[in-house]
């Protein structure tokens, strides 16, 4: 979905919309106002503003997202002890209740807006908004954003990040990405969790839970990791770098990244921003 | 369970367009929804009446296009329709596909009424 034109229409449902095809007009033959927006839009508008807050300071926003207990609050706290000498970082915590999050990453000497979302299920734009305004980037190097665990509704919110990473723990099973093709489509990074428990779990096969997501059609990376083993904790960090230098050479051209999720819906943008659309269209009635 | 969220936003969306061409009320909203949408149909279908409620649209009905999932192979070219947790080519195999639709989560139309009736005319017809 996109930031202006709520470009979802594709090369494979545009036939829908154009005029003539069967969305274009009502039951009755008469015409309709065509309106072709995301339902999403006034989210991601938004978002491209948050965006465009974290790109002028030169930072990268890097959404972590999972079912709930996976394991994302630990996985910030190893991953501010492993940078904390060379990147300064801040994090935006997403719970229903509480600022038990908050309050172990502020434990880590590093600052932390606490969102509690009262029974929504995911943050969205606006609120990751609302906690730029009392969280100063100014050299500040990264921002995670520890959304609400739930492997459903925040992979339909664009936040204004750059960068999606999913965690699976071994402990919830390998088939996971086809239980929630939606959200393992949108990661730019898969992090399998809790890797120290395969020597007492039988069930999870980490190779099954990659397959699962090339099913999808992921070009996502697969990491294994345990905060307490310190298993691949150098290969997080490692993406983390590779991504705050790309980052850092897209602000350097005035460019920005959006995270995975709706690729073809973005290359679609360009090229209908490109054409000057307008974005409401008049269709000719039918007989 | 944010399909309260969409809603909502959604008739954000058509009361804009409701107020920008001086309609009275809206007839009918057309969306298209693709599998990979990450919303239920059938629980937005539920909670729209919630939403338009006080509205313009609070007489208007929710017209729901299903979309298909479609990918085209990278490798191979073919194109097929595909499950939403099997996204591969159908044909050879490869996981290296691109998805053409099934995904949307879109407003399409709407359908509305005003006192001079509808915008609508040939001459002001234009084809995106």
């Amino acid at each position: 979905m996109c930031d202006t034109c709520g470009c979802n229409i594709t090369p494979g449902n545009g036939h829908l919309v154009a005029s003539g095809g069967k969305l274009s007009r009502t039951e009755d033959g008469k015409a309709a106002v065509t309106v072709l927006r995301g339902l999403l839009d006034e989210n991601d508008l938004q978002a491209h503003h948050n965006r465009e807050h974290f790109d002028r300071h030169g930072v990268l926003a890097v959404n972590l997202m999972s079912s709930p207990g996976s394991g994302k609050t630990a996985l910030l706290e190893a991953t501010i002890d492993a940078l904390r000498h060379e990147f300064k970082l801040a994090v935006i915590e997403g719970d229903l209740e509480t600022e038990n999050d908050a309050q172990r990453v502020r434990a880590k000497g590093v600052p932390a807006i606490q969102i509690t979302t009262g029974s929504a299920c995911h943050l969205d734009a606006h609120m990751v908004h609302d906690a730029l305004h009392l969280l100063p980037l100014t050299g500040i190097d990264i921002v995670f954003i520890e959304n609400v665990g739930n492997l459903v509704c925040p992979a339909s919110f664009d936040l204004g990040h750059h960068r999606n990473v999913t965690l699976l723990s071994v402990t919830e099973g390998d088939d996971k990405p086809a239980k929630y093709p939606v959200m393992f489509r949108a990661a730019d990074l898969m992090l399998l969790t809790k890797t120290d428990l395969l020597a007492v779990l039988d069930d999870f096969d980490p190779q099954r839970a990659e397959a699962a997501l090339r099913q999808l059609a992921s070009e996502a990376p697969a990491i294994r990791l345990s905060v307490r083993s310190h298993e691949g904790l150098d290969a997080w960090t490692a993406w983390l770098r590779r991504e705050l230098s790309a980052q850092r050479q897209r602000v350097a051209q005035h460019a920005s990244a959006r995270p995975a999720g709706q690729p073809d819906g973005h290359r679609l943008h360009h090229r209908m921003a490109a054409s000057a659309r307008p974005g409401y269209v008049f269709l000719p009635a039918k007989p | 369970m944010h399909e309260l969220s969409v809603c909502r936003s959604l008739i954000a969306q058509v009361e804009a367009v409701a107020i920008q061409h001086g309609a009275r009320a809206v007839r009918s909203i057309r969306i298209c929804v693709g599998p990979l949408s990450g919303i239920d149909p059938d629980l937005l279908q539920r909670t729209y009446p919630l939403a338009r409620a006080g509205t313009v649209a609070d007489t208007a009905g929710l017209i729901i296009e299903h979309l298909p999932i479609r990918v085209r192979c990278e490798r191979c070219g073919f194109e097929s329709e595909a499950a939403p947790n099997r996204l591969i080519c159908t044909r050879c195999g490869d996981w290296h596909t691109r998805l053409l639709s099934g995904d949307e989560m879109l407003l399409a139309s709407v359908e509305l009424e005003t006192d001079d009736g509808l915008p609508a005319s040939p001459d002001q017809a234009r084809i995106f």
